[in-house]
Formats: C-alpha cells, structure tokens, sequence
C-alpha cells in the first residue's frame, strides 16, 4: 500500500479480456462516469520467450511483439504506465519445458494453469509487484473471488461459458488475496461491448486458442528442441493387445486423440492409454476408454485443507468440458481417488481433475499415470 | 518533479535551439536547391550551419554531411568508405563495444564477404591503440572506433588510435556522439577521417546529425536520387534539423560553459556513484576516471536491471538499463560482456546519465530510491517459490 491507497498490477496480455480487466480496475466505465477508484494501475505485458523463428510476427497469440504492441496501446489509451516485465526463463523452465516433460512421461501437459501457478501468480506477484511497489495483481481471467469466515474462496465466473476456474485451482489464499478478476461477473459479449465503447484497438480481436510457444500447433518439433525427443516408431495395440498400426513416437499423442493415428478399424478409434517405457500407443473404442474412478496426484485445496477425508463434490477433468458428481477420497500424503456417478470420457493423466461446490472451486490435483500397463 | 537521468538517451530540446529552428519551421519553407528567393532563403540556413558544424570540430564546411541522426552517420561511415574503398581490400577493424549502428553495420558487410576484426576492451572498456596497430593488414581499408562509450561513458584514446591510422594510411571512422556534449572535438588532432553526430544528444532535434568526411575520403552514398550534400546523401535537406544541430552543438561547447558545466556534473556524478555503490552487491562499469563527466554505470547483484528501471520511474526518476532495450528483451548488454561481466551480472545493469538541469538534491533522492528499490527488488527475489508442483508420478503415494 502507498499512502493507504492500493498500486495494482494488471496483467496485460494485448487480449480483449485483460484490456477490459484493466480499463474496469482503472474505473473507467463507458457511461462515462468519472473512475470511482482512486488506486494506482500499472499496466504490464510480460515477455515470455524470445521473438525469434519463423510464425512469431503472424501469430495471433498473447506472447507476440504484436501483441505487445496492442497491450501499449490500450495502457496509453487508459492512462497508465506501462512496463515489460521479462519473465522468459521462469516461463521456459516451469511452462515450456515442463510442457515437454509431460509428453515424455506420456502425460497430457497442461501449459495454461502452470503459466497461471508459476508466472502470472508467482512471477508476476513476487517480483513484478515488488518492482512496481504495488500489492495486487489482477487479470482478465473468469473466475470470481470472495472471503467468507476469514477464508478466501475462488468461484465459477458468472458466465459459465467462459469459466476459467479449471486453470486456477492452483492458487493459494495468500495469491487470491493479492488477486482482483475484474470480469468475474461479465459475459464475454459484455466485456466486447465495453472494449468497444471504450475504442480500445483490441475489442474486436479473435480469441487465442493455440498454445501460445507452439507456433504452428505442432509440438513435435518443440519436444526434439528443448528434450532430443526425435521419435521412434512403435507399435499401436488395441484393447486386446493385438498391433494394428504403427505411430512415430509414444510422445507424439496424448489420451483420447481421435486423429493422426492412421488405424483404419471401421469404427472410430481413440488413443486410451500411452505407455512410454514400451514406446507403445494403446487405443480403443470411445466407450471403451470412459473410466468411472481414478487416481489423482498432487492434490491441493483452496482452503488450504481438505473438508473431509471422503467428501461429495463434482468434478471436472477438461476444460469445458461437463463437470460430473463424484465421491472423492483422500489417499496417502497427496493422493485422492475420484469415483464418479456416470463414466466420464478419457482422463487424460497430466491433466486437472478440478473439484466444485456448487460455484465455489475446491482445489483439485493431477489425473495420475497407470502404475500397471493393463486398462484399469 | 520527475528527476530525467537518462541524458546518454536524449536530451531535452534546449529553448534557444527550438528559437533557432523556428523560422525554418515557418517562413524559411524552402526547398534549399531551388533557385528561387525561397530557396536561396533556406540554403542561407543550411550553409550557415554547415559552417557552425564545421568550426566546431576544426573541418571544412564542404566536409560535413547532414544527415538523419548517428546510426545514419555511422551506416554511412562504414558501408560508404567500405564499398569505396572494396576494390583495395576489405577488412574493418573496430571494436567489440562500438554502438549498434557500427556493429550491425559491419555484420552486414561481413556477410558481404569483408572481414572484419573486432579488438576486444579491457575491463574498463578501453580499446588498446597497440592493437589496433597490430590489427592492420594492408588489406584493412577503416578502423571504427568511438569517443566515448554510450553504457559506459569511457573515453577512448581516439588520438592515438588516429595517430596509428594515419601512419598506417587507414581511413579512421570516429563515433563522437555521446563524447560531442562533453569533450572538445578536433578532427586534425584526432586524426580522423569521419566522425558522426547527433544533435539529440546536445539538447538538440531528434532526426538530425551530421557525418564528417575528410576531403579525398572517397564515399558510396547509402541513399540515391539526388546531388544534394555532395552526392553523398540524396533528399532533400532537413533544414530545420541542421540549424538545430548547429544551434545545440554551438551552445553545449561554448567555452569556457562546457569546462564549467563539465566540472559540475563530474562533481554531482561522483556523489550519485560513491552513493549508489556504498550498496553491498553495486559495482561501478567503465574506466574510474576516463569516462565522460555525466555518466555513473553501475552493475547490481540480484536484480534485474530493467525492473529496477520500472520501479524507478514509479520514484518519478527516469534511468535507464544502458543497453539497447527492445520489447523486454534481457539479452545482456553487449559492451558488459566485452568488458568481462558475467552474463547473470550484466542483467542487473543500471545507467544514471546526468544533465543541465539535474541538481545535487536529485543526486541524494536518488541515491535513496535506489537503495529502497534495490532492496525491494532483492527481498522479492528471495522470497520463495510458489509450493512446488511434484513431478508426475507413476501413482499416488498411498
């Protein structure tokens, strides 16, 4: 704090979404209402790898000089300093390289929560807010945060559709404290509809959906140049252990791929189980890879603590995707077994099983790889 | 009240320099090759600033090349006497702390198949004229080197180096755009064949300054389509920029102003680097005493220096890293790394370049906010990660 006041760091991404985040913390609202807060807003863009190689300057994603370039822009257009903050060798270490790792563990890496966990709510917190002087952060992220009893509690964004509480289980009370989500309560069209009130340049830019240091959406090129990951042909085995096709390399799928599999068995088939110390890629049909329990690592509470050692939740193992009703139960040290009411599609180990109350989001842990090669 | 200590960058336009311009703003307009009343008007501005440029440095009028700035100088330097010169050799020699202008210009003409030495500094930055000595085949055709370090701020023995040159029948190029608002300039006691300008850097226009080129140096323009400077920079003249870098060079080297002035900043730069290097983990970059008057360089453990910068500017003091900054990048500087810095320590670079306006009570606010912010930046930097994610295991440990 300054002078009782607040300094509050927005992350600017030179999206839409983070530069109504800012204009909303700024107070800048498009009735044009003078801004009710009297806080300090610095505006920061962070530099997550080096532009350099082919796509970077096409690239529609937040890590581009465009893109920079859009965040300055908006900052100006507010009113408020803007900054660089160099985050390239936490990002490389804790996102891209772990992204590599977890394809060479025959896990499903998930880059968007480790870029949240490590960068934005840690990079960003520790050393930007210590840069800046400033004692929050906030994003242009969906999701809502409130305190009760004491306890801080982070919530589904009102628009369920845009929900990003999947990619933020991970945060910790002492993070959501120092965190603002300014469009917790507002719909995507809404958040367009004041951009463009506002005339900021980036209201009518496309969603990013690709990742954003995998240019051409091809990983495998990323695994050979940060991992040696080149590729070695092995052998695609159905259910029953039969070889019915070939693959270029366990590392080149992820759990419940459909396509590049080159199997033509008249039924769709999808990649159920990847088995890296056998360079073996097993498939099966689409009710044959749902599974109705599973083990998850990892596991954290936003709390801080569990509720209970068995408890009723609901769960949900992709983004997007439903979230279902589930037992869970706490196993071992950092352990939970999930056991859901209805077989839900595909958990693909490496990625969240994030666990919901109602709205409120309760932590969750990291869909666990097979101990044993055999379907469970 | 913002504290600007970044004057290495830019300076701020001078009152009496805008005055000078202004005509040529407004009812000057003329295109100073027409020969008409308008014209003859406008080239009237242009060649009374030529020859305020050329007294200044000791050359001729006729010498000197008005041009877009120092990188266009300093392009022009390099290709303009390499090309020239190709059909009787193709080696430069010019050093490994020379300003980006010189090096990417020479890069450029090393893939053009020139060969190009670049003579490595001592720990302070100083080029040894014995090596330049050493470095001269009788294929070698122009030797760059500056005045003074714009990082750093130290002062090369361009005399002697000039002196070599000369003997050796070598064109000696010469980057004096950080040394022209401190240090007296004459191209016959240096030697020199070429020397680059900038009129921003002297309270001065930005998109003005000036290349010297020796008569007899013979030159290949970068730009074509016209006759203007000689033939040795087609477009039609930025009259305004020139009288404003005759104006600015004119009133930044008035003598015995610069001596005085010069006294004063070493004095107020000697305070601000003892002040800023009593922090543990703070160590001074460039030569003890040959550096320019302004110019306190300082590398500082456990922090990165473009954060420090930001958290500067929020203190309302305007500093710099030093090195060439683009969009974030944290590519150390270049001219560190020459000098012997680890690279982990040339990222906590911090350069505070004074000016006219600067005071002794900035120089202790300073000194202040960079202490707190310095250890601001350290405490941050030892905080703890967040909880560890434990690497993907085969299964939960049960």
């Amino acid at each position: 704090m300054i002078g009782g006041m607040s300094r509050i760091v927005v992350a600017m991404s030179g999206g839409v979404d983070s530069s109504v985040a800012a204009a909303m913390v700024v107070g800048i609202t498009p009735d044009g209402n003078p801004p009710e807060t009297t806080d300090e807003v610095v505006g920061v863009w962070m530099r997550t790898h080096p532009f350099s190689g082919e796509g970077w300057e096409a690239k529609r994603s937040c890590c581009s000089p465009d893109a920079a370039d859009d965040a300055r822009r908006v900052a100006q257009i507010l009113g408020i300093p803007f900054f660089i903050l160099n985050v390239e060798d936490a990002f490389g270490a804790r996102v891209i390289d772990a992204f590599a790792d977890a394809y060479l563990q025959g896990a499903t890496p998930n880059p968007c929560q480790a870029c949240n966990q490590y960068i934005k709510f840690d990079e960003l917190l520790r050393r930007g807010l210590a840069a800046y002087g400033a004692d929050q952060v906030a994003t242009g992220h969906y999701a809502r945060i409130d305190r009760v009893d004491g306890r801080w509690r982070l919530l589904r964004s009102l628009d369920a559709n845009k929900d990003q509480t999947y990619f933020l289980w991970v945060l910790t009370q002492a993070q959501l404290a120092a965190t603002r989500f300014p469009l917790g309560k507002l719909t995507k069209p809404q958040v367009r509809e004041i951009a463009a009130q506002l005339g900021l340049p980036t209201a009518a830019k496309p969603e990013s959906q690709e990742i954003c240091f995998v240019p051409a959406g091809d990983y495998r090129a990323l695994l050979e140049e940060r991992r040696g990951y080149a590729g070695k042909p092995g052998p695609i085995l159905d259910a029953n252990g039969a070889t019915v096709g070939t693959h270029t390399g366990y590392a080149h799928y992820t759990v419940g791929q459909r396509h590049g599999l080159g199997v033509a068995l008249g039924e769709a088939v999808y990649v159920r189980e990847i088995r890296p110390a056998s360079n073996t890629v097993v498939i099966g049909a689409r009710d044959e890879i749902a599974q109705s329990q599973f083990m998850v690592t990892d596991r954290r509470f936003v709390a801080g603590e569990p509720i209970a050692d068995r408890f009723e939740a609901r769960v949900r193992i992709r983004h997007r995707a439903p979230d279902v009703a589930c037992s869970v139960t706490l196993l071992g040290a950092d352990g939970l077994l999930v056991e859901t009411a209805e077989p839900v599609w595909a958990p693909a180990p490496g990625q969240a099983a994030v666990l919901y109350d109602g709205d409120e989001c309760l932590g969750g842990g990291r869909i666990a790889l097979r101990d044993a090669p055999t379907a469970a | 009240m913002t504290i600007y200590l970044d004057h290495a960058s830019t300076t701020a336009l001078a009152r009496e320099v805008f005055e000078a311009m202004l005509p040529y703003l407004s009812e000057h307009w003329g295109n100073p090759s027409s020969i008409h009343r308008s014209g003859r008007r406008a080239r009237q501005g242009l060649d009374e600033a030529r020859e305020a440029v050329a007294m200044l440095i000791g050359a001729k009028p006729r010498e000197i090349v008005f041009t877009s700035g120092g990188t266009e100088s300093d392009n022009l330097a390099i290709s303009g006497v390499a090309w020239a010169a190709s059909a009787r050799g193709r080696h430069i020699i010019t050093s490994a702390v020379e300003h980006k202008a010189v090096l990417q210009e020479c890069a450029l003409l090393e893939r053009h198949g020139f060969a190009i030495t670049y003579l490595g500094v001592d720990e302070h930055g100083l080029v040894d004229p014995e090596a330049v000595a050493a470095a001269i085949t009788d294929r070698t055709v122009l030797v760059s080197i500056m005045a003074a370090n714009n990082e750093v701020g130290t002062i090369q023995p361009v005399a002697e180096i000039g002196s070599v040159c000369r003997e050796r029948r070598v064109s000696f190029h010469v980057d004096a755009v950080q040394a022209a608002p401190f240090l007296p300039i004459d191209v016959n006691d240096w030697q020199v064949d070429l020397l680059s300008l900038s009129a921003h850097k002297l309270y001065g226009p930005k998109g003005s300054g000036a290349l010297f080129v020796r008569q007899g140096t013979p030159m290949v323009p970068l730009l074509q389509g016209g006759s203007q400077e000689r033939q040795r920079r087609a477009g039609t003249e930025n009259v305004a920029g020139a009288v404003g870098l005759a104006a600015a060079f004119a009133v930044t080297a008035e003598e015995p102003n610069r001596a005085g002035e010069n006294d004063r900043l070493t004095t107020l730069r000697n305070v601000l680097l003892g002040g800023v290097t009593a922090i543990p983990g703070v160590r001074r970059t460039g030569h003890p005493r040959l550096r320019l008057p302004n110019s306190a360089s300082v590398v500082i453990d456990g922090i990165e220096g473009g954060d420090l910068v930001a958290a500067l500017d929020l203190e309302e003091i305007e500093a710099s890293t030093g090195s060439a900054c683009t969009t974030g990048s944290m590519e150390p500087s270049h001219v560190l790394l020459a000098m012997g810095i680890e690279p982990e320590r040339a990222r906590g670079s911090l350069r505070l370049t004074l000016g006219r306006e600067n005071t002794p009570a900035d120089v202790e606010t300073t000194i202040e906010a960079v202490t707190r912010c310095v250890a601001r930046l350290r405490a941050a930097a030892a905080a703890p990660e967040a909880k560890e994610a434990p690497a993907m295991s085969g299964a939960p440990s049960v």
